[in-house]
């Protein structure tokens, strides 16, 4: 054997180990095997089982809300000036698209104090433009950056809580990322692996968990004109009507609660230290119980001493939970009661704890995988793959005896090494990664037929063993690169342009496809050269 | 071993019967797709809900159907999927509203559970999670006589759960007994599984969502993406060789794409994502067998300069005939396996390469190559009609295709 020979032989031997090794690392046992190759080759949602998700956050919820707070405001700076109004109002985008026609309404401005108005809002508000629309009325729109602001602060906001809610669930490796551009789709993907309850985990991650709690001015009353009716008619000056979600077991029609509330709650889910799910002593029912940090305690300790006797509503994402009277001084403590089940005890000290959302979350997509299709789908996958490889194999080595020994070694090299190289760069199999398998393996075959036929070729031209399968080699050489790069350079496009399952396709592929043109044109010589290398004087060719 | 011993094939010679044939093909695909209204789209590109169901029984449609109508779905398609013995329906609804998508999979998963039955206060086994399983365990006296750490219920309930998910139960325990040989368990588990839960009639395997933009825009997405991807080859086979090479390849590829389409509306199967990656395997390999007879035509243009094009390219594919055989019917062999034992959830993929991959290696042998005549030919007559000829006629052709 030559040097040159020798030194080949040894790369490719190296090469061989390190691939097994990034497919099954050094497994002791069959049960380590097994586990590490799960490790290394992570299976797609398609194929393992899982969710797969694409939210999209309703920005202009948060852009509504941040109107709400100016509107507030604004109208506190008017009275504390002393300019007199008559309505400061924003409107109320309900759709994504309008998210950016946010506006405040200003009316029934003295036209004398225009530019105390003027100055007020150069001073205060400078997130907004303004624009007068008659001599009394003004209009302000918010600025193009702060609307960007908002928008990417809750997106972002949006991601952090729900990363957090979801890693409180403790499943395995679960990924949430922003999907799309950052400006205009608002949208997040949520990967949620070997998931096998979607629906919980669905509304775990779209409940908005927006907690306070309020003071109850009066109440309850029957409906909602029923409360308005006993104040004549307006309501008082910073309160709100809302609705008590009734849930005994009671199998009569629950009656409609509704109470009058103060509109700025004494405690929100910011001020939350912990919340954990418990049991109430004597009903045995479920309840999740919250406490508060230290200032809020503090604040709240002061309201209740001052408040005893009256009511206090605890109101979880604009619906009245419970409401009791204040019977003494309370600390830190509060509870929200009556909960169905353990399950949801829990998950609701879960959302509490990661915080509330800063807008609404829609599902746009959902894919949701059983595990019981994901493990029919790689059973039906190996078993026809396993087939499929099987009657090529057979074929090679029927059709060109010893020299199908040598393809058959190089297509099984450049299997392993599209195995590793998934496992070495992370990447996921999914089902239209297997199909850019299955081209590969198409590829692969059509490379060894390739030279095969031509050093047939070359040998019934009457050339010796040696030079035809030089010549085979070489001739052949042109064609698989040809071959390979435009299918190379199409994946590019594929990868760069396709959504996420095309993607996988190409990813695939494009592996393969070089793993070939290592292992069709480099090692499969090398054999041959290494068989030839053998024998004195080669006369014959088992091709 | 040989296929065919120095085959020599006149494949040219009648290349208008062949473009007919294509031309008919791709009419009839054109024509059921103009009379359908386009392609059929699957979930993925159209919008809509998909709930796959597994049934104990072999399910009664009429009756699935009633419990949807009553909920208002009566929209909702029913569709006997995979081997009728698997007992598997799909249910789909089309729906028009983003924030619609979810309650309509609620409302089909309730419709069923009233129609089929289930129990009160009791878990169904057949589609309970993990930890609701192990919820349930955890209260349960029986489980409490087991002595059985919190950790050990869970585990407990993942290997129940485990086995109820492999196949060939596939999601559903018909009978409690079936569990008795798995590690952990004993009678008392078992009389604690039939107090707390129940087995249920049918188990939800897969659930797809898509909302009719995400629906368009992964449509567009994934049209854009295959023509950039021909643009691609395109420019780069016309670097190599010469532009009309890489319109011809691309024509062909494209004849191929087209009436592989055109089969899936004439059988009325969906094209999902998977079959647009099907349809992307094929592009890539139709283009592998077209440059692979290019490759050969250019070598033998370069043996021999002064030749007339079509014996060349005749012989050019005689010599690449048995390549072509060996390498279309080995991944015929894959694709085949692929069809036959890949299960239905590869069906429209495989169908979609068992049908490319014939089309694929014919479109190279009698499109690509006539493209390359035929422009070849317009190009010479413009030659001749502005000076003298300059193609001669060879002496011999034998010593043009090297033998």
């Amino acid at each position: 054997m030559s040097r040159a020979l020798l030194y080949k032989s040894i790369f490719i031997l190296l090469a061989v180990l390190g691939c097994l090794y990034g497919i099954i690392e050094a497994p002791r046992s069959k049960s380590e095997l097994y586990a590490n190759v799960q490790k290394r080759i992570r299976l797609g949602l398609d194929l393992k089982g899982g969710s797969h998700l694409v939210l999209q956050v309703q920005v202009q919820d948060a852009i509504r809300a941040n109107a709400a707070t100016a509107v507030e405001k604004l109208r506190a700076d008017l009275n504390r000036l002393g300019i007199q109004y008559q309505s400061v109002d924003h409107n109320t985008p309900q759709k994504l698209e309008e998210a950016d026609s946010i506006q405040i309404d200003v009316k029934g401005l003295p036209s004398g104090r225009s530019s105390d108005f003027k100055g007020l809002l150069d001073d205060r508000f400078p997130e907004w433009n303004y624009v007068p629309v008659d001599s009394t009325s003004w209009r302000l729109n918010m600025k193009p950056a702060m609307l960007v602001q908002v928008k990417r602060d809750t997106v972002t906001q949006s991601i952090q809580t729900i990363t957090q809610r979801v890693d409180g669930l403790g499943l395995t490796e679960p990924s949430i990322q922003q999907y799309g551009s950052a400006e205009a789709d608002f949208k997040i993907q949520v990967q949620l692996p070997g998931v096998d309850d979607p629906a919980r985990v669905k509304e775990i991650m779209q409940t908005t968990a927006l907690l306070e709690v309020k003071e109850v001015k009066a109440g309850p009353y029957g409906s909602v004109d029923a409360a308005l009716a006993a104040h004549g008619g307006v309501l008082p000056e910073n309160s709100e009507v809302q609705k008590q979600i009734e849930r005994g077991d009671s199998s009569q029609a629950p009656e409609e609660r509704w109470y009058i509330l103060t509109r700025s709650p004494i405690i929100t889910g910011r001020d939350l230290r912990n919340a954990r799910e418990g049991r109430d002593n004597q009903s045995g029912r479920w309840e999740t119980g919250f406490s508060l940090s230290r200032e809020a305690g503090q604040r709240f300790a002061r309201h209740t001493e001052g408040n005893i006797g009256k009511n206090l509503a605890i109101v979880l994402d604009r619906r009245i939970r419970s409401v009791a009277v204040i019977e003494s001084r309370i600390e830190d403590q509060g509870q929200i009661t009556n909960l169905r089940s353990q399950q949801e005890a829990s998950d609701l000290a879960l959302v509490l704890r990661a915080g509330s959302l800063p807008a609404s979350i829609l599902v746009l997509e959902e894919r949701t995988v059983g595990p019981s299709l994901g493990a029919d789908s790689i059973r039906h996958g190996v078993i026809s793959g396993l087939a499929g490889l099987a009657a090529v194999v057979l074929f090679m080595l029927v059709y060109y005896k010893f020299s199908g020994v040598n393809a058959v070694v190089a297509l099984l090299f450049n299997v392993i090494i599209l195995m590793a190289a998934l496992g070495y760069f992370q990447a996921t199999l999914t089902l239209p990664g297997i199909a850019g398998v299955i081209l590969t393996i198409g590829m692969a075959v059509d490379s060894n037929v390739l030279i095969f036929e031509r050093i047939r070729e070359e040998l019934r031209t009457g050339k010796t063993v040696v030079a035809a399968v030089d010549a085979g080699f070489n001739k052949a050489f042109l064609t698989i690169i040809d071959t390979h790069v435009t299918t190379v350079v199409s994946a590019a496009f594929l990868f760069i342009f396709g959504t996420s399952p095309v993607r996988g396709f190409a990813v695939t592929l494009v592996i393969g496809l070089l793993a070939n043109v290592f292992t069709a044109v480099f090692v499969s010589r090398v054999m041959f050269d290494y068989v030839l290398s053998r024998k004195q004087q080669v006369v014959e060719l088992s091709i | 071993m040989q296929i065919l011993a120095n085959p020599n094939f006149d494949f040219l010679g009648k290349r208008r019967l062949f473009i007919g044939l294509s031309v008919l093909m791709a009419l009839a695909g054109m024509v059921s797709l103009i009379l359908k209204g386009g392609p059929r789209y699957g979930i993925d590109f159209r919008g809509g809900t998909v709930v796959q169901v597994k049934f104990q029984q072999s399910p009664n449609l009429d009756k699935i159907r009633n419990a949807l109508q009553q909920k208002g779905l009566g929209g909702s398609t029913l569709q006997p999927y995979d081997r009728p013995e698997l007992n598997q329906v799909l249910i789909g609804l089309e729906l028009a509203e983003e924030s619609s998508l979810d309650r309509g999979r609620i409302a089909i998963v309730e419709a069923l559970r009233e129609a089929l039955g289930g129990e009160a206060n009791k878990l169904d086994f057949n589609n309970a999670s993990v930890a609701a399983l192990a919820d349930r365990l955890r209260d349960s006296p029986q489980v409490g006589r087991s002595a059985l750490t919190s950790a050990q219920v869970d585990q407990l309930a993942r290997t129940l759960l485990e086995f109820r998910n492999s196949p060939p139960r596939s999601g559903l325990i018909k009978n409690y007994q079936d569990l008795a040989s798995l590690p952990g368990v004993n009678p008392d588990i078992i009389s604690a599984l039939k107090n707390e839960t129940y087995l249920g009639a049918f188990t939800i395997r897969e659930v797809a969502l898509v909302g009719p933009r995400v629906g368009k825009e992964l449509r567009q997405k994934a049209i854009l993406a295959t023509l950039y991807a021909l643009a691609g080859m395109l420019i780069y086979i016309a670097f190599r060789f010469e532009w009309v090479y890489g319109v011809a390849a691309v024509a062909a590829v494209f004849h191929d794409v087209l009436i592989t389409v055109g089969f899936f509306s004439l059988l009325n199967k969906e094209i999902s994502l998977t079959v647009i990656a099907a349809l992307l395997t094929l592009v890539g390999y139709s283009m592998n067998d077209t440059i692979v007879i290019f490759d050969r035509i250019r070598e033998n243009l370069k043996l021999s300069r002064r030749t007339e094009l079509e014996p060349l390219i005749n012989a050019s594919i005689n010599q690449t005939l048995s390549r072509t055989i060996l390498t279309s019917g080995l991944t015929f062999l894959t694709v085949l396996s692929l069809f036959l034992f890949g299960g239905e959830v590869l069906n429209g993929f495989s169908f979609a390469l068992v049908v490319g991959i014939i089309i694929g290696t014919y479109s190279t042998m009698f499109i690509a190559s006539p493209i390359l005549i035929w422009w070849k030919g317009m190009a010479e007559k413009r030659t001749r009609a502005r000076g003298p000829v300059l193609v001669e006629k060879p002496a011999n052709r034998r010593k043009v295709a090297g033998r």
